[in-house]
């Protein structure tokens, strides 16, 4: 792809955007590096939305600065697909592509090779509008990879997508990221983070973790418990359910506090980032941290 | 039901536009169109020439009103000034006085011939008195020849159809475009065409272009349905007519733009679309003549640019008027295409470079650091930026 003309990396530095009194971005900084996927997670409202289009070039910062590569080398796929439902999947890659000055035979060539991977071929005559949910995510996807560019920006690629079209999703996004992108995507499964090498959890528009999805779990303080009921008392606060089960967060020290009632589980990063929201939220409180 | 009630009760309070449509508007517009909707003619412009200029001018009673004398010209200057639109009426004062009336004012044409109709009966019946008391044997005034130019028939649609053309444009460049251009923001796809590599003059100018190809097409299918199936002659330059259409076209479709910028949702937009297209056909001379607009009311008809846009077609069409005499209406149509296309653009601007980004298409391809407001190769680090003004 554009690898040999990138820096390594595009980001942010202490980035803050305001919708009027609301802060919805407080002094973010990210990175994003050239050949690796990296996700940005949280919970509504946290502000993911919001950094991909700083990062795109969809919105201006309030403070800090953004730094990207020039517009023809960004591929962007907003929080909606990004198509057009009255043109055909075919008319809208053709767009994309003039668009983006990809010469028309590149394009082509491109085009099928995308939807031949996304199993979109049998619906390029379709108008987009027409499209499944997960068919339209794709559509989004490839129109954003069209150009080839240095940082692809996904905001919730995957949202409303079947496991299978998401698997589809995720070759494609992976295949950007081998090929040299810096491949930015905004996800509410964690379980998705987790197989990107950089991982930013957001809450509230702060930064919650930042790393290797690994280093994220490994640096979770205290302990994780599973039980069948729900705690009483002030764990009731520190739990959450989790696979039928109830996860309970120990702050504790380093050793192993004794529980009767459960089993210590190793955490993941759905934990670790719950347990890093649930210190925001109980620090806020007054509570242990 | 109730449930129903109360939910839309609570939209329509929360949506503040459709709640001053429905109740500050009706009140605006009744007060307005009240004050329009009139057919009364009360002042006719006239000129006046011939040898007996200065004695017809003081003769003429109300509702002429003398605008123009020129003892020395004759009935070419006379007719000049219909075609121009100086007077709606002029009379070549000579031993046999002539009377040349502009068919293309219809209600201005009727009411010219009423009066002179009434001048008439009057001037016999004190001709018949004198007659009788005072001059037997004196020689009867002749009565004047009466001629109507343009529109002899006096017909409806010979003024309608010309002023139609411009209502179909304005429907087309105005509202159509009004929906294209918020479509967009509806689907998400204005967000996507701020970070492709368009300029955003790229953008608005591709945006508008078919609507300006269709609405041309229009207005073309319009003008040859009007001549061809209701006879509408077509006696001046197509140059002309062209000119004054393009001009118009780019005033109603940087309205539809300037419009869509302003509303979040094509229902928003086809109420504001309604709020400027409606007092266009109430208010452009288009069904009421502008001379009998009331005063208070009628500065807002020259704001309005189907106002200019009947005044050139309907003097290209009918009265085959020069670009001379046209200036006016078409240096208003220049200006207000200006500046609404200027603010158009701006707005336009706001949502398709809102990271005020350097290096789109024709750029260089250097990473840019893109600090708030417009980007510099070196970092910025404070200042309030643009935005797109929403989450």
């Amino acid at each position: 792809m554009t690898g040999a003309q990138t820096p390594g990396w595009w980001g942010t530095d202490a980035v803050s955007v305001r919708y009027g009194r609301r802060l919805a971005l407080d002094q973010v900084t990210f990175r994003a590096r050239s050949g690796q996927v990296s996700a940005v997670v949280g919970g509504d409202g946290a502000g993911r939305s919001t950094l991909l289009r700083c990062l795109g070039g969809a919105l201006a910062p309030s403070a800090g600065t953004v730094r990207r590569p020039p517009p023809e080398q960004i591929g962007y796929l907003p929080a909606s697909s990004g198509t057009y439902p009255d043109l055909t999947v075919a008319e809208n890659l053709a767009f994309r592509a003039t668009a983006y000055q990809v010469p028309a035979a590149v394009a082509s060539t491109r085009i099928t090779g995308y939807l031949e991977r996304a199993g979109l071929l049998v619906a390029r005559d379709r108008l987009a509008g027409r499209l499944s949910g997960g068919m339209r995510q794709k559509l989004g996807v490839i129109a954003a990879l069209l150009p080839q560019p240095a940082l692809l920006v996904l905001d919730e690629p995957t949202t409303g997508v079947d496991p299978v079209s998401r698997a589809d999703l995720w070759a494609l996004i992976t295949g950007a990221a081998a090929s040299g992108a810096a491949v930015v995507l905004a996800t509410s499964y964690l379980d998705e983070a987790e197989r990107a090498a950089h991982v930013l959890a957001l809450d509230a528009g702060r930064e919650l973790a930042a790393g290797p999805p690994e280093q994220i779990v490994a640096a979770m303080p205290g302990w994780l418990w599973a039980t069948a009921a729900r705690p009483t008392g002030p764990a009731a606060a520190r739990s959450w359910r989790r696979d039928g089960r109830w996860r309970v967060w120990e702050p504790g020290g380093s050793a192993l506090p004794l529980r009767g009632a459960g089993e210590p589980v190793p955490p993941d990063l759905q934990d670790a980032v719950t347990v890093a929201i649930l210190r925001a939220e109980l620090a806020a409180a007054g509570g242990p941290r | 039901m109730w449930a129903m009630i109360v939910k839309e009760f609570r939209q329509v309070r929360r949506d503040r536009r459709t709640l001053a449509m429905m109740i500050v508007m009706p009140v605006l517009l009744l007060v307005v169109f009240g004050y329009a909707a009139s057919f009364d003619v009360t002042t006719i412009p006239t000129a006046v020439a011939g040898p007996l200029a200065g004695q017809a001018e003081t003769r003429l009673p109300a509702p002429f009103d003398v605008v123009r004398t020129a003892p020395a010209e004759g009935a070419q200057w006379a007719q000049q000034q219909l075609r121009d639109g100086r007077a709606a009426v002029a009379v070549v004062a000579q031993a046999r006085p002539a009377v040349l009336i502009d068919g293309s004012q219809l209600f201005t044409a009727r009411a010219a011939l009423a009066a002179l109709a009434a001048t008439q009966h009057q001037a016999t019946q004190h001709q018949a008195t004198q007659h009788q008391a005072t001059q037997p044997g004196a020689a009867a005034q002749p009565a004047p020849v009466v001629r109507i130019l343009y529109n002899p028939g006096l017909k409806t649609s010979y003024i309608m159809i010309p002023g139609l053309a411009g209502v179909v444009l304005v429907f087309i460049g105005t509202i159509i475009t009004s929906l294209g251009v918020v479509r967009e923001r509806q689907t998400g796809t204005l967000e996507q065409l701020a970070v492709m590599p368009l300029r955003p003059r790229d953008v608005f100018l591709g945006k508008i272009a078919p609507y300006f190809a269709v609405a041309a097409a229009d207005l073309a299918i319009v003008i040859t349905v009007g001549v061809a199936l209701f006879g509408v002659p077509f006696r001046g330059s197509f140059a002309v007519f062209g000119l004054g259409a393009v001009l118009f076209l780019f005033v109603t479709l940087g309205l539809g733009v300037l419009i869509s910028s302003v509303s979040e949702n094509q229902g928003q937009a086809i109420q504001l679309a309604m709020m400027i297209t409606l007092p266009q056909v109430l208010l452009s001379g288009l069904i009421f003549p502008l001379s009998s607009i009331a005063a208070g009311v009628r500065w807002i008809s020259y704001l309005l640019p189907l106002t200019y846009f009947n005044q050139i077609s309907r003097g290209v069409m009918l009265r085959a008027e020069p670009i001379g005499p046209l200036w006016q209406p078409l240096l208003f149509l220049a200006l207000l295409g200006l500046v609404v296309m200027t603010l158009a653009m701006l707005r336009f601007r706001r949502y398709l470079a809102p990271a005020g980004r350097a290096g789109r298409r024709g750029g260089t391809a250097a990473p840019a650091v893109a600090g708030p407001g417009p980007a510099t190769p070196a970092p910025v680090t404070a200042g309030p930026g643009p935005g797109s003004g929403s989450p």
